[in-house]
């Protein structure tokens, strides 16, 4: 019949280029799924030594050009210190325990220096991630990927982050590696005061604090969740049996 | 709102709440909106599954209202930087992430509730489709609902501007900047738009005040008008037959039950399932993978520095890739596919229609020749959302409900949703040539659609519709 | 649909289980954001005490520090001033600091931990203005010929002696506040804060 042949061309139509179109995608999706490779950075939330390390790198290392303006050094006690173990220890930008870790430097200054102002830190842990992994991977990965390359102005290159102008500040715990031009491959030539895998220790305790300051209330956040899931599924059950006992009422057809 | 007909008032039992709400009840017609739109507003006994979706908005808006309220007293919509160089708007929003005590809770639950907003709403509008609510009496329903599709989507794209992230800017920028394609009035009404050359703190103020005042007005106002149509005609039901047709001696549908208790009971039921996914995503996913919460959103704003990839909120990305599948290759073969429908319609319109028509056709063919395809890609865009309006003058099927229509009318909704659901993946990507034609095929699809339907839904072989409704 | 009135006993209990548990569970969300509104950590940080030395500090001189937006006096009273405290009983509303505007230590003649230096908040109790000092006895500073020495509120003239004590019929109700705070030595003063054991 002249419908039903209509009927099927139509939908021969419309069906046959979303078909096409399915595989034309198909390498596009898996295409996007290959980036760049990051090295999973390792979990240390819960472990308080590592973020109280994290803490101290983070302060003696970084906050020299970078700021970590919203972590205000009072939330530091919430890592299992004391408010005067923070003061003693910890407190190089401020003079109340209240005040936020701001950075050392004068940013028109270090747009001289640099180029680029050195970003504040306290959201870094959130907004490095993509689809190649975590931020905290990203991080992790970053901070342990500076070579040696004479042509840059600072004397170092970075193999996730290509023409950087961040110097690599911890060169002297990690030693100088090097990009071998043939394998794409980092090596070591030159050995810091750290073996390799005591810098990978450090580096994952410095990313852990920066995860921690990125949301400090993360923890809390996820123990309330467990506490308002609990509730709700209470609530689930004695709703639903009223319901159920209302509609008792309602005559099937 | 004795809407259909007139209630008397309340009359004292002699308790003092009895004479309280008789005192009440006269002045105010509380007993008779109460019984209009609650516990005498019959509605059909089989909604199921995708009928929760109306209530679930209602308690989105009333989520988003109170979070707002709450936040806006702590956010601060300052373009300029403060002591640390950090612009003041994201510190603000920063200070009630960390400062402001359960100000983390009431911001995820304001992000959160955003998706959400448009998780339900498109469902919502799914379901209209699936069973013809759109189809007369409603039409009006239909209309007032496409009136609050478009004033939401404005309502989300200028609050996204307000965290002053690198997406809120950049989002804003590129936006914004689409209207300037407009002929002749594009760049001064960009200009106007923005308050300035570039989108910047006199932009960020005016958006402030349009998405924490003027806009909620208008949404609560046209979210009123909508029940308020409902409750005229009465609800449609998954089967698309009219309840009020057979009534009882009281005049009572017969498939029909009080909505209070029976609906108001059973949405509790909803209600709790949904703040259980809810508290789900705003507990331990509030990121939501970076779609709810998008992580470049965690930079503050830089106008030197485009970020490498910029993409509209996930909500926004099937508008976006049908606006950015318009290039000038394209335009061919619109302008093909408008000759299409000028042939096809001119047959069937009376005199005057086919001289609109011929005058519109040749309008639009001539400006795609004209105009470049940057203004007809805004122009697709919006009308990929006004054509959703014009669904109940479009939809000449014998049947309201999908259980009794024809295979013709389930393909072409299925390849609807695949094209909708694709786009809506696109958008989310990087433009490449592959996905340019992909998305392009997923366009003519989506206004096929509804272009075509007036001829497929007329062919289409239906199923008989039953007396009463399938309620077991 | 049920009969009028009647309702089944199962359906009560359920009614009410259901309403409870949504009604506790609607009191715990309003906890979060009615507690948004307390202060937050920035304004309890720029509420911290403030310390303040006053080594140099001369007897029957005064400076000024400011705390919580308020400005804290802390006098260095000398003889001559703490001898008037004793004879101004009859002419004062609240001679023996029975009102609690002062901590538990302060609640003595002197107001003050330490007898010579007075820490007060100077704003008058009555309607917040700052008390101007008029420390010279007599009509030197415009001020009556018995007057012994205190603070004059410019606003609408109530008087106070050196312990900040408030003179009968003046607008004021209540002696001038004195903040909580602790000698970290014998000059250094922390504002703000009662530490015990220092």
């Amino acid at each position: 019949m002249k419908a039903n042949l209509v009927r099927k061309v139509g939908l021969a139509l419309l069906f046959a280029p979303l078909v096409a179109c399915a595989l034309l995608s198909a390498p596009l999706i898996v295409s996007a799924a290959e980036g760049a490779h990051l090295d999973r950075a390792p979990d240390v939330r819960n472990d308080q030594a590592a973020l109280q390390n994290g803490a101290k790198i983070f302060v003696n290392y970084c906050l020299n050009c970078h700021g970590g303006s919203f972590v205000r050094y009072k939330r530091l006690t919430e890592l299992g210190l004391t408010e005067q173990q923070v003061i003693d220890n910890l407190m190089l930008t401020a003079e109340k325990i209240g005040e936020p870790m701001r950075v050392a430097a004068r940013p028109g200054e270090q747009k001289q220096w640099f180029g680029v102002v050195p970003p504040d830190l306290s959201l870094v842990a959130r907004a490095r991630a993509s689809a190649d992994g975590s931020a905290a991977d990203w991080l992790y990965t970053y901070m342990r990927s500076f070579y040696r390359d004479d042509q840059r102005p600072t004397g170092w290159n970075n193999t996730i982050f290509p023409n950087v102008a961040m110097p690599n500040v911890l060169w002297d715990l990690q030693g100088q590696q090097e990009l071998n031009s043939q394998t794409h491959r980092l090596e070591l030539p030159v050995a810091g005061q750290l073996s390799p895998a005591e810098f990978n220790k450090q580096i994952a305790d410095l990313v852990g604090f920066l995860v921690w300051a990125a949301e400090p209330g993360a923890g809390f956040r996820k123990q309330l969740g467990l506490g308002v899931l609990a509730f709700l599924l209470v609530l689930l059950g004695v709703s639903y049996a009223l319901k159920k006992e209302y509609w008792k009422d309602v005559p099937k057809n | 709102m004795a809407a259909n007909g007139n209630y008397e008032k309340y009359t004292s039992d002699g308790s003092l709440r009895g004479r309280a709400l008789e005192w009440f009840d006269k002045r105010f017609p509380l007993t008779s909106m109460w019984r209009a739109h609650l516990s005498e507003y019959y509605a059909p006994k089989n909604f199921n599954f995708w009928y929760v979706f109306g209530v679930l908005a209602i308690v989105v808006l009333a989520i988003q209202i109170v979070t707002g309220i709450f936040l806006v007293m702590f956010y601060k919509p300052d373009a300029s930087l403060n002591a640390s160089g950090i612009p003041i708007a994201f510190a603000s929003v920063e200070y009630i992430m960390r400062d402001v005590q359960w100000g983390w809770l009431i911001r995820y639950m304001h992000s959160t509730g955003a998706s959400a907003f448009f998780v339900v709403v498109y469902l919502h509008m799914f379901r209209g489709m699936l069973y013809g609510s759109y189809r007369k009496p409603r039409e009006l329903i239909w209309v007032f609902g496409t009136l609050i599709f478009l004033v939401l989507m404005a309502e989300a794209f200028m609050g996204y501007l307000l965290p002053w992230g690198q997406m809120s800017f950049w989002g804003a920028q590129v936006i914004v900047n689409l209207f300037s394609a407009i002929p002749l009035i594009g760049e001064p009404l960009s200009l106007w738009i923005r308050g300035d050359y570039v989108v910047g703190d006199a932009t960020l103020n005016r958006f402030f005040a349009f998405h924490v005042i003027a806009v909620p007005l208008a949404l609560l106002g046209l979210v009123a008008a909508h029940i308020l149509a409902l409750h005229e005609v009465g609800s449609n039901n998954p089967d698309g037959i009219e309840i009020k047709d057979k009534l009882d001696e009281r005049g009572v549908p017969l498939d029909g039950i009080a909505f209070h208790p029976y609906y108001t009971v059973k949405d509790l039921v909803a209600v709790v399932v949904f703040l259980i996914v809810f508290a789900s995503i705003v507990f331990f996913a509030p990121e939501g993978g970076g779609y709810f919460l998008e992580y470049n959103n965690f930079i503050p704003a830089d106008p030197l520095k485009t970020p490498p990839h910029i993409a509209p909120v996930w909500y926004f990305t099937p508008s976006y890739s049908i606006l950015r599948s318009i290039t000038d290759d394209y335009l061919i073969v619109l302008q093909l596919g408008v000759a299409a429908l000028w042939v096809w319609g001119v047959r069937r319109l009376p005199d005057v229609g086919k001289v609109l028509v011929s005058i519109a056709a040749i309008a639009v063919i001539v400006g795609m020749f004209a105009l470049e395809a940057k203004f007809w890609g805004v122009v697709a865009m919006g009308s990929s959302v006004a054509i959703i309006g014009l669904l109940p003058w479009l939809d000449y099927s014998p049947v309201k409900s999908i259980r009794y229509r024809g295979p013709i009318y389930k393909g072409f909704l299925t390849a609807f949703v695949i094209a909708f659901l694709v786009l809506g993946y696109l958008g989310t990507q990087p433009p490449a040539p592959a996905s340019q034609i992909v998305a392009q095929v997923c366009t003519l699809i989506y206004f096929a659609f509804f272009l075509m339907m007036p001829w497929y839904s007329r062919i289409d072989k239906c199923k008989p519709v039953p007396e009463r409704v399938t309620f077991q | 649909m049920s009969t009028e009135g009647k309702m089944d006993c199962g359906r009560r209990r359920l009614l009410v289980a259901t309403a409870a548990v949504g009604g506790a569970g609607a009191v715990a969300t309003l906890v979060p954001f009615l507690s948004s509104m307390l202060p937050s950590e920035r304004a309890k940080a720029a509420g911290a005490p403030v310390e303040v030395d006053v080594a140099n500090l001369a007897p029957g001189q005064m400076i000024t520090v400011e705390w919580r937006g308020k400005p804290v006096w802390v006098i260095n009273r000398d003889a001559e001033m703490l001898a008037t405290l004793p004879k101004l009983e009859g002419e004062l509303v609240d001679p023996r600091s029975e009102a609690r505007q002062q901590p538990p230590a302060c609640t003595n003649e002197t107001r003050s931990i330490k007898p010579n230096l007075f820490v007060a908040i100077g704003i008058c109790t009555h309607l917040g203005c700052s008390p101007t000092s008029k420390f010279r006895k007599g009509e030197a500073e415009g001020m009556p010929a018995d007057w012994p020495g205190g603070f004059l509120c410019p606003c609408h003239g109530t008087t106070f002696d050196f312990a900040g004590r408030v003179y009968k019929n003046k607008p004021a109700p209540t002696n001038l506040e004195v903040p909580p705070h602790t000698y970290l030595s014998e000059s250094r003063i922390l504002i703000g804060e009662e530490r015990k054991g220092v």
